[in-house]
């Protein structure tokens, strides 16, 4: 009989942030958002920035995470995150201020900066607003 | 014999060295036991991505990537973490004095430094710096390790370096501080433990390609390497500075017992010389 369940791990450098039994998850990967259900088959992928949403008896929990990479292997899904946290953990007011510094150092077009190093920053910022909503 | 004010001085500047070391210890016991629980949580993170380094490793051998290119090693590089401050007994150069030994037979080499301790070492020596850290402080993130990482993968792949090599203190124990030595580039995915060998081997679906997923894998993995090497250093220069300030507290305090015993045997001595010369003057007058 196939298991209505898989075991979900998100695990980033600084510790080990979820650890349960889940219904569902969907994953944003490198080629687009991926949804997960049970048995899924052997897959390692990149993750970008963006949202991990994750069913679990009917509720769902939403998690930001910045970049990593998943992989999916006999029903256990391990995802390794720079980061992960869950919506109440954001510090808003910090992500906004990101937010702005970020997008000045985009519009300076003249200063020698890290454009790349800005993008992602401005990415980052601007998935943790996202999860405001 | 010196004097009994010599001694009663003296006694006095142990004490207040032993209050010195006492306040250390204490400081450091609690320092420790933070640095600790960070490096025990960032365990997890680390096994996790040397078993999936394995596993893909395992599946895509015909993959090329720049950092698994193998090079003749003609220039090689050690990155040896020490901690920034010494008080510590002889932790600091355990480190060292492994990195020195395991380079002997190593062509041409350069360093790169992380704590005042190695950056000394090596610059009084005038061993090639190519780069150094100091000062990170107490709070250890993973970004030091990043702009670190970033630094040896840069060189690694404009082909400055053929190899490179890190050396820390592992923590072991509160006790046990151990030198190792891993090398980091060219990568060596971690050989899978027996356990897992007797698994399935595992065909992955990968996204978007395997070499795109190395190519995200295998800088993490060198930045993991680093940041764990940073947390276990700190954790390890407290865990060895606790137990030198113990060390000194005790003999401080058997220091303190002798210099005592020392006082009495004097003063008694006076004592008894002055009786004895009033029983002898009491005598003259008799």
């Amino acid at each position: 009989m196939a298991e209505s369940k898989q075991r979900l791990e998100i695990v980033t450098p600084q510790k080990k942030v979820f650890n349960e039994d889940v219904n569902f998850v969907v994953i944003p990967g490198e080629l687009g958002e991926l949804g997960i259900l049970p048995n899924h088959a052997p897959l390692m992928t990149s993750l970008k920035i963006g949202e991990v949403r994750i069913q679990m008896d009917g509720n769902t929990t939403r998690m930001a995470i910045s970049g990593g990479f998943a992989e999916i292997v006999k029903n256990k899904v391990t995802i390794l995150a720079d980061t992960a946290e869950r919506p109440e953990d954001i510090d808003f007011e910090r992500a906004e201020r990101a937010k702005e510094r970020a997008e000045k150092r985009l519009a300076d077009k003249s200063a020698d900066i890290d454009f790349i190093r800005a993008e992602m920053a401005l990415k980052r910022a601007i998935n943790r607003l996202r999860m405001k909503q | 014999m010196s004097s009994l004010r010599d001694l009663r001085r003296r006694v006095k500047s142990i004490k207040s060295t032993q209050q010195i070391t006492k306040a250390m210890k204490a400081v450091s016991a609690a320092k420790m036991r933070k640095a600790q629980e960070f490096s025990l949580a960032a365990r997890p993170y680390a096994k996790k991505l040397a078993g999936v380094l394995g596993r893909v490793a395992s599946v895509t051998k015909e993959v090329k990537h720049p950092l698994l290119n193998v090079r003749e090693p003609k220039k090689v590089v050690f990155l040896v973490i020490t901690a920034d401050g010494g008080l510590c007994g002889g932790f600091n150069s355990n480190t060292i004095r492994y990195a020195v030994s395991n380079m002997k037979d190593m062509p041409e080499v350069s360093m790169v430094c992380v704590g005042r301790k190695s950056r000394d070492f090596f610059r009084k020596r005038d061993y090639n710096i190519l780069e150094q850290y100091v000062g990170l402080g107490d709070n250890i993130g993973i970004a030091q390790a990043r702009e670190i990482a970033q630094f040896i993968i840069d060189k690694y792949s404009s082909t400055e370096v053929d190899a490179v090599y890190l050396v820390y203190s592992e923590f072991v124990n509160v006790l046990i501080q151990r030198p190792t030595m891993l090398k980091l580039l060219p990568a060596e995915p971690p050989q899978e433990g027996d356990a897992q060998k007797c698994e399935f081997k595992v065909d992955y679906i990968f996204e978007p390609s395997p070499e795109e997923v190395m190519n995200t894998i295998l800088p993490k993995y060198i930045t993991n390497s680093i940041y764990q090497g940073l947390l276990e250093t700190k954790a390890g220069l407290y865990s060895a500075r606790m137990t030198a300030m113990d060390n000194a507290t005790k003999n401080a305090a058997d220091m303190i017992d002798s210099l005592t015993l020392s006082i009495n045997k004097a003063r008694q001595a006076a004592i008894t010389t002055e009786i004895s010369e009033i029983v002898g003057g009491a005598a003259a007058l008799e």
